[in-house]
């Protein structure tokens, strides 16, 4: 069931166009995934849903009711920032407290402590509770940054790119601690990013924006696997699709100097073929190829390969080793390959 | 031979961090190396004083040749990228990236030129004419980056010139100074806490934790034979499973687990290494684990999975979905053993 609602979410600075004509929806046991390049409006939106802007046209509607232009406090939204403020002076315990002492909170001194502890242990804070803040590392600071949202067990969560600030490796293992969090609280979440790694680990549900438009909202294999466009399909997945100019001829697909039957495919004309690094074999096809770079990923190996006139990518099993300069065969998966027109 | 030589490189601050603690570094002609640790490592310190803009407490740097410890910045030859970029203000995109060629004594033509085959190869054509204030920020990034490949000078050196970029474009980024580099054939010396930017990127990788080398090597070598219990966690993304257990002999054994050894080895506390993509499904396997979460990754999944010797990631294809719950028999393909006291590798 829908829990949150934008509908034709418009906002304007001066001339520009912010955000134009949003609609999103999100249930209420997911995690919706904002993805988009910085300047795309994803704070903006943010911000409108928290109450801290107002849109120029359009509605919020949180569980049935409207609240548009409800002020922050009467929405129970908490939000995570990419900075982070805690108070330095003050202990880990304190700061976790201080959301819990709101005039309107009212909580009995006993249950303050209960929520506190039930926030350390989730977030695994528990021996930094009497820490002062400004002697906690990155990643702790960010763990007590979400416990100040989680302790107060608000209807909603909203995640402006909390992860960013922090090292690749830390990154990595709180965005899987945050999703089972989250998950496990039952609360829905917005969270925003513009790391595509993030959003496809994280999201129930991943909305690409891009210059103020949602370009398409889905499950992470319906934007990854079916992108509607180039521009979504270059949003996800690392290193980024190939993209080919190709021509329909008979029932063949005719790339600059290539010929590939893909009968999979409808289409006619010129079109833009887009296919994923990992769905070309770098072998069985029938036109050469030379590999110009091997990159190590770890579990694969990344080959950049001069094809048929294009540069492209391929994923290849480390089940053999590759040499720059090699000639390659690459064969294109019909089955997985997308068309869009020009 | 080595190239660029750092010999028993020491830097303590005058508030006595000993951010460096005896760094021997060889990165030979045409080599890109990285060097790659957490935050607070030593990786900065050691670039700022091959750069020259800080005096090593102890130790020699060579390069190409020449000890050129005591030189000033403006006398080595290098080429620098920054985090943070320094743009002149008051000169356009163009006159910005041909800056540094004006002391050079190259002819206007020569110079033009220069400018022009760097402005296609990082794609700036569209921004030449503009201003650094009329440019977004990850703009005036790659500006900056166009700035210090300009030049051909005898290395360059990078500390995190990708840092503040977003994701996408930071791939973007990272491929086109890797095909310039490669083209330009000039030894490269790179700072990252970024262990996958580091691999994509390296000929050779320097893992860095405490002021110290951990191991330094090939992308391959550090990521299939990591010298200790720091190295294989920091490479590989996501992190290596390490199980805590001992081992008797002839076998490693952990709750729920028994590993046998192709040869006996000294009895002790160990921790047993294997990488998520040597854990395969497998009915009749050695363990039994319950899917906690099927982390989608477009290209492939990660099943995190609860084991009873501990928390488990399996990389799988994206085809192979599993049910959150579901309770799986699993074995490993194949294994590193790590001494649990020193860390070292056995």
């Amino acid at each position: 069931m829908t829990w949150l609602q934008l509908k034709g979410v418009t906002r304007r600075f001066g001339k520009a166009e912010v955000l134009s004509g949003i609609d999103l929806s999100l249930r209420a046991d997911e995690m919706l995934v904002v993805l988009g390049p910085t300047g795309a409006g994803k704070t903006t939106l943010l911000r409108i849903v928290a109450g801290l802007d107002a849109p120029d046209a359009g509605q919020v509607e949180m569980d049935g009711e409207e609240v548009t232009h409800w002020p922050p406090a009467d929405r129970d939204i908490a939000l995570v920032f990419q900075h982070f403020a805690l108070y330095p002076d003050w202990s880990v315990r304190r700061n976790l407290e201080f959301p819990l002492k709101a005039p309107r909170q009212q909580l009995a001194r006993g249950e303050i402590d209960q929520r506190v502890g039930w926030a350390a242990e989730l977030l695994k804070i528990e021996r930094l509770l009497d820490r002062p803040a400004a002697r906690l590392s990155g990643g702790e600071m960010q763990r007590v940054a979400i416990g100040q949202a989680i302790v107060r067990r608000p209807r909603l969560f909203l995640f402006d790119e909390p992860l960013t600030n922090l090292d690749a490796k830390l990154r990595e293992s709180l965005r899987l601690e945050l999703a089972l969090l989250r998950q496990e609280l039952g609360i829905p979440a917005i969270y925003v990013t513009h790391d595509q790694a993030e959003a496809l680990s994280m999201g129930d549900s991943i909305a690409v924006l891009a210059e103020g438009q949602i370009l398409q909202q889905g499950s992470p294999e319906v934007i990854y696997r079916q992108p509607v466009s180039p521009v979504v399909a270059r949003q996800l997945g690392q290193p980024a699709i190939n993209i080919l100019s190709v021509q329909r001829r008979g029932d063949a697909w005719i790339g600059p100097n290539e010929a590939e039957r893909m009968p999979a495919l409808n289409g006619a004309g010129e079109m833009l073929l887009g296919v994923r690094p990992e769905d070309i074999a770098p072998a069985g096809g029938h036109v050469p190829g030379v590999v110009r770079v091997v990159e190590d990923a770890g579990a694969a190996w990344i080959l950049w390969v001069d094809w048929a006139g294009a540069s492209i990518h391929i994923i290849a099993s480390k089940e053999r080793r590759f040499a720059p300069g090699e000639t390659v065969y690459p064969r294109i998966d019909a089955e997985r390959a997308l068309l869009w027109p020009r | 031979m080595s190239f660029l030589e750092c010999r028993d490189l020491v830097k303590t601050f005058a508030d006595g961090t000993h951010a460096v603690q005896g760094i021997d570094l060889r990165c030979g002609e045409g080599e890109f190396a990285v060097l790659l640790g957490p935050s607070g490592c030593g990786k900065t310190t050691t670039l700022r004083m091959v750069a020259g803009l800080e005096k090593p407490t102890d130790g020699q740097i060579v390069l190409a040749g020449a000890d050129i410890t005591e030189r000033s910045p403006a006398e080595r030859d290098v080429g620098f990228a920054f985090q943070f970029y320094a743009l002149y203000p008051h000169l356009k995109v163009e006159d910005n990236i041909g800056f540094p060629l004006e002391s050079m004594g190259l002819n206007r033509r020569e110079r033009r030129q220069r400018v022009a085959d760097i402005v296609e190869r990082l794609g700036l054509g569209a921004l030449v004419g503009r201003y650094p204030r009329q440019l977004a920020g990850g703009d005036q990034q790659r500006v900056a980056l166009a700035r210090a490949m300009v030049r051909r000078p005898q290395i360059y050196l990078m500390d995190e010139p990708l840092g503040t970029l977003d994701a996408g474009l930071r791939l973007e980024m990272r491929e086109m100074i890797r095909a310039q580099q490669l083209d330009a054939g000039i030894a490269t010396l790179y700072v990252t806490h970024d262990q996958e930017e580091a691999m994509s990127l390296a000929d050779q990788v320097v893992v860095m934790d405490e002021g110290r080398i951990r191991q330094s090597g090939a992308a391959a070598l550090v990521y299939d034979q990591p010298a200790d219990l720091f190295v294989a966690h920091f490479i590989g993304s996501p992190s290596m499973n390490f199980i805590t257990g001992e081992i008797r002999e002839d076998c490693f054994v952990a709750p729920g687990l028994v590993w046998s050894l192709a040869k006996p080895m000294r009895p002790g506390p160990a921790t047993l290494g294997v990488r998520p993509e040597f854990v395969r499904l497998d009915a009749k396997g050695r363990l039994r684990a319950e899917v906690v979460r099927d982390e989608y990754q477009g290209a492939c999944r990660y099943i995190h999975l609860q084991a009873e010797c501990g928390r488990l990631v399996m990389r799988v294809t994206d085809r192979e979905q599993e049910a959150v719950g579901a309770s799986l028999g699993l074995d490993f393909v194949r294994v590193l053993l790590f001494d649990s006291a020193s860390g070292k590798r056995l």
